[in-house]
């Protein structure tokens, strides 16, 4: 019985600085005290003295491609990917096949999620059926179920009806829903295939102009703030996007927002190879765009990391560019992609990494079991090794696919240890194979 | 041929060097000297087979492959993946291989989506050469090393050195690999480059490149030495890039009114194949100054002479023939 088993973690660090030892006890975290004193009523003492000890990462932003497309991740292999990436709450971006816009449809990824038992895996329900952008799917059914749906977005596709838009965001206010908007205006993205701009006007390929996403921002930001509604911007992707959140911000308005950890880090210079690898949306943009993503999350204008993992069969990637799918794989790089990109360039310190990945995306989406170190709190907690340098492997993954763009790359910060619930699920960077279902 | 860019493959007029380009130039010449004395098939390609891997229609440029492999005594396969089992998005891997299963020693490949080349030669799928010969709307370098060779040709005082000339490019420029690529590969050879276009039909972002750009062709006609027209698509109206063929022609098309401003040397080009009375009249398109028939000519020239660089490293011994 894994929930029976206790830790004692010794002589870890925690984001703040502060030295502590930390023990868990039936799921929970137990006690925390400068000095624990080790002793055989533990299962298992580890000594975290290399260790920062941080409350599990939360993704709000999570493709997992079950059901419909198995072959490229399951509810579980994600899991296990977002184990291994330090996660121990993720969230089921709507766009499978059936689309998640049913009752029906989340609750069956809830209970996969719960069988897996590696993270919680909550679902994000669709705004409008088959995220066709006609009529809203039935959102209140969603709330209402066991899965407990906060969070809305036909994410993959923009909600560019106005009217639509308006609706959605009237509607979720009974059950304090979010519409989580993937900002594309349509109409000027038609065959996109990258960041318009020189590097596009180069390579010949369909530029994706910042503005179709900073037009969509712009007025959803007012639609939100006219309706008194619960607004949040997907992956933020270009300056003025950032710029037009900050200003919505400073004038009080209700609007959160995300960025990746790939548009942290990389730009469209990478499209002149032509490797599909790069091809994502919303697209890599510039080194401009990359610096105000970096500066805005570091200032608090945007609240959060999110992953957007997105598996892609070799087939859909192995083509040429404008054949190819979009999307990359993030769930076990986003911890070394973060440090490197904000980390260590002094962008920001630990404490504002844990608001940013744990703390801030718990509390939006209202996962209270997540985003904190407290005693009697569920023991969700990650022990990474903050000055660990490794190279990314992308056969080394626990996801089903192998889209990483960052193979080969050298990242610093590494993935220790993850507790999900009290059990230990990743132990030395590697899966256990314990969940909490077999311990239930 | 140790430089960047014709190492191995043909993708990019922006990987070449200006010595890499004039040797290209220079082969061209010495293959039209010795075709023009009577020796039209040489054997030096005998025993090599080059595929025409064409995921577009092209029947021009696959031609002047076709022919240029033809001379050179090269065996040819012609592999037209359009209409065929092959389908969006799949067998551009499958299909390379598959071909150089039969023994292909170099793929002209020709593809709408931009880039497709450049995959192909990094993939690792094949280890045949590549040439591409015109992917999506990035480039088309064969077809830029012609222009240059026709131009050499009208300007022979220039020989590798075309800073005295400049050389406009009219018309569709966003959607262009024929633009891209001479833009390039002119600019490597010193010319002055100015595109002509709307607004609408200019990439965001050319600032970066190396050119001069005019939104009124009437403003920069007479300074011309050399003036490309681009084939304008009737669908680029219907994408709401201009208002309507009579509104373009008139703006930016070479009429007969505006024959009569060009410099008494100035040439007029034309990739083909051509819209007469939309972007050039028929005056223009037959007028002594037109060279738009000498490119094509041309073509198979260059092609030839790019085949004989990328396969000859070793070449069937031929005496006397090229050196």
């Amino acid at each position: 019985m894994n929930q029976s088993r206790s830790f004692l973690i010794k002589s870890a660090t925690l984001a703040d600085g502060t030295g502590v030892d930390l023990s868990i006890i039936n799921g929970k975290v137990d006690q925390i005290s400068d000095r624990l004193e080790s002793n055989e009523s533990f299962d298992e003492v580890l000594d975290a003295s290399e260790f920062l000890l941080l409350p599990g990462f939360v993704d709000l932003h999570t493709h997992l491609r079950e059901p419909g497309r198995e072959s490229t991740e399951t509810v579980l292999t994600g899991s296990q990917a977002a184990a291994r990436g330090g996660f121990t709450a993720i969230t089921a971006m709507a766009n499978t096949n059936p689309v998640a816009d049913t009752a029906g449809v989340v609750e069956q990824v809830a209970r996969l999620g719960r069988e897996a038992g590696i993270c919680d895996v909550f679902s994000i329900g669709a705004v409008s059926v088959g995220l066709r952008g006609e009529t809203l799917a039935e959102m209140s059914a969603m709330a209402h179920s066991a899965a407990q749906v906060r969070i809305f977005s036909d994410d993959g596709n923009c909600v560019s009806d106005p009217l639509l838009m308006r609706r959605a965001l009237e509607y979720v206010k009974s059950f304090d829903g979010i519409i989580a908007q993937h900002a594309q205006e349509p109409a000027l993205t038609q065959g996109a295939q990258m960041n318009e701009g020189s590097v596009s006007s180069l390579l010949g390929l369909k530029g994706w102009p910042a503005i179709a996403e900073e037009s969509i921002i712009a007025r959803d930001i007012l639609m939100a703030n006219y309706l008194g509604s619960r607004l949040h911007i997907c992956h933020l992707s270009t300056a003025g996007g950032v710029e037009l959140v900050r200003w919505a911000k400073a004038n009080g308005m209700k609007v959160t927002a995300e960025v990746t950890p790939h548009h942290l880090l990389l730009t469209d210079e990478l499209a002149k190879s032509f490797d599909p690898i790069y091809k994502v949306n919303p697209p890599l943009r510039q080194m401009s765009d990359v610096l105000a993503l970096r500066g805005g999350l570091a200032d608090g204008t945007i609240d959060i990391v999110a992953t957007d993992h997105a598996p892609h069969s070799m087939e859909d990637k192995e083509c040429e560019w404008n054949a190819a799918s979009f999307g990359m794989l993030g769930l076990e790089t986003a911890f070394g992609v973060v440090v490197e990109s904000m980390i260590n360039t002094s962008h920001m310190d630990w404490n504002r990494l844990v608001e940013v990945m744990s703390k801030k995306p718990a509390q939006i989406a209202g996962y209270t079991n997540h985003g904190e170190i407290a005693v009697g709190q569920s023991a969700n907690l990650v022990l990474v090794d903050p000055k660990a340098r490794w190279r990314v492997n992308r056969f080394a993954s626990a996801s089903r696919s192998i889209n990483t763009p960052f193979h080969g790359m050298e990242l610093t910060g590494q993935v220790r240890h993850t507790f999900f619930n009290g059990i230990h699920v990743v132990s030395n960077g590697e899966l256990t194979g314990h969940s909490y279902e077999e311990s239930l | 041929m140790q430089e960047k860019g014709m190492n191995r493959h043909l993708l990019s007029t922006k990987d070449l060097t200006p010595a890499t380009i004039i040797e290209i130039l220079d082969t061209a010449r010495e293959l039209g000297r010795i075709t023009d004395g009577g020796m039209k098939k040489l054997p030096t390609l005998r025993g090599r087979t080059v595929v025409n891997l064409f995921f577009e229609d092209s029947t021009r440029t696959r031609l002047s492959f076709e022919a240029a492999a033809k001379r050179l005594s090269a065996d040819v396969i012609n592999f037209s993946a359009k209409g065929s089992s092959v389908s969006k998005g799949e067998g551009l891997k499958d299909t390379a291989q598959t071909l150089e299963a039969m023994g292909a020693d170099l793929i002209v490949l020709r593809h709408g989506a931009s880039g497709a080349a450049q995959r192909l030669a990094d993939s690792g799928w094949v280890d045949a050469a590549i040439v591409n010969a015109g992917d999506g709307t990035h480039e088309h370098p064969t077809q830029a090393l012609l222009d240059a060779y026709t131009i050499r040709s009208h300007f022979p005082e220039c020989a590798n050195d075309f800073s005295a000339l400049n050389i406009g490019i009219v018309g569709d420029i966003l959607h262009s690999r024929v633009a891209r690529s001479n833009v390039f590969l002119l600019k490597a050879l010193g010319a002055k480059v100015t595109l002509i276009a709307p607004p609408t039909l200019l990439p965001i972002g050319f600032e970066s490149w190396p050119v001069n750009v005019s939104y009124h062709l009437d403003s920069v006609l007479g300074s011309l030495d050399a003036i490309m027209m681009l084939r304008i698509q009737s669908e680029r109206m219907s994408e709401l890039f201009f208002p309507s063929e009579r509104e373009y022609a008139r703006d930016f098309g070479l009429g007969n009114l505006r024959l009569k401003e060009l410099k008494a040397r100035a040439i007029i080009m034309h990739p083909g194949p051509m819209n007469r009375g939309m972007e050039i009249s028929a005056a223009s398109a037959d007028s002594p100054r037109s060279v738009i028939l000498d490119q094509v000519s041309n073509g198979i020239l260059i092609r030839m002479a790019v085949l004989y660089l990328l396969l000859g490293g070793n070449p069937v011994p031929v005496e006397g023939v090229l050196v």
